[in-house]
């Protein structure tokens, strides 16, 4: 009985600590997600569909592709091809996360299922207290995240074109939210040679290549220039 | 496309994004531990990351036309000057979202 207590304490006092922390992300992905919902609805599609690619898929930037995949001639492989190409930042949220997910248990499943980029960001970058239990913490702050998410496309299918927003620019708390968490980290980090490297490859691909094809480009070349560059950044302890 | 191909479609898509999530922890297993490269591309890319997804975010803004990223530049200088005084989180967050709202609903409305 006593053991009960303990371990339901443990897990609200994570849970308490990880919600202030999703509350820009609250107001993100209500808002994204509404409109991936709507988008669906006016489309055609029933609010089913939102819910259950919000559920599965989870990641924003292909659900939206995929609705025009969907109203359009069915190609498998292509479509595989597109969600791999799309999602491949994940590869590198995983490798980083590799130590901090050891020995979560069957939390660790949903950990990497959920790891979205809003979720990795605030995983990595928290410093979670002593006395809280990070597995739990970071359970909360994925599920939380898909809460908000599957809510908001859900929402957005059901409701449709009734609703008109008057909250433009709202969708801004995401950039202001990875500002943060950039400069958060700029501010942890001795010397910042991974941080230019990571804005300056971005910036320049997205010169070179537009706004839909350059994220695929800036992670080779981040890819190659912490590659050739390592011992210079290893050397200098850029990084802790 | 009918219900079944439309399954697949979206089952392709979760097949793809569990892919990129799940491979580096398939990969690399406890009685597998990483190889010194990958574990410095794991401390050396989330700064990288960071930075990536600011510019991610910030992809559909016009420089040339239209309002030239002025609200974008304004509301981030706002989130830096905010979050070094005061360090906190959410302040810095909702000062910065507020200030973009403002600016694209009057200021630079249309």
């Amino acid at each position: 009985m006593e053991h009960l207590f303990i371990k339901n304490r443990k897990i609200f006092t994570a849970a308490r600590h990880a919600f202030p922390y999703t509350i820009p992300i609250f107001a993100g992905f209500w808002f994204l997600g509404m409109t991936y919902g709507i988008y669906m609805n006016v489309s055609g599609f029933s609010f089913v569909y939102p819910m259950l690619m919000s559920l599965t898929i989870f990641g924003g930037s292909l659900e939206f592709v995929a609705v025009e995949m969907l109203l359009s001639a069915f190609a498998p492989l292509q479509t595989l091809v597109m969600a791999l190409v799309i999602q491949a930042r994940h590869l590198f949220y995983g490798i980083a996360m590799l130590d901090r997910f050891k020995g979560m248990g069957w939390k660790k499943f949903y950990l990497i299922f959920g790891m979205c980029d809003e979720s990795f960001s605030i995983n990595y970058s928290v410093k979670i207290p002593e006395n809280v239990d990070k597995g739990w913490f970071m359970f909360f702050v994925t599920l939380l995240n898909q809460i908000y998410w599957v809510a908001g496309a859900t929402a957005g299918g059901i409701l449709g074109s009734l609703i008109s927003f008057n909250i433009e620019g709202l969708d801004f708390v995401m950039t202001a939210m990875f500002v943060v968490i950039f400069l958060e980290q700029w501010l942890k980090d001795k010397k910042h040679y991974t941080a230019l490297v990571g804005l300056g490859a971005s910036a320049a691909c997205l010169f070179l290549f537009g706004a839909d094809t350059f994220m695929l480009p800036t992670m080779i070349c981040i890819l190659c220039l912490l590659t050739v560059f390592r011992r210079p950044i290893e050397w200098a302890g850029g990084i802790e | 496309m009918t219900l079944i191909q439309q399954i697949i479609t979206i089952g392709l898509c979760v097949l793809g994004t569990m892919t990129t999530r799940f491979l580096p922890f398939i990969v690399f297993t406890s009685k597998k531990p990483a190889p010194k490269y990958i574990q410095y591309l794991g401390k050396a890319l989330p700064a990288a990351v960071f930075g990536m997804l600011v510019v991610y975010c910030l992809k559909n803004v016009q420089i040339l036309t239209g309002s030239h990223g002025l609200p974008e530049l304004a509301a981030i200088f706002v989130v830096v000057i905010l979050h070094l005084k005061k360090r906190q989180m959410l302040l810095s967050i909702a000062g910065g979202t507020i200030c973009y709202m403002l600016l694209v609903q009057t200021l630079f409305a249309g």
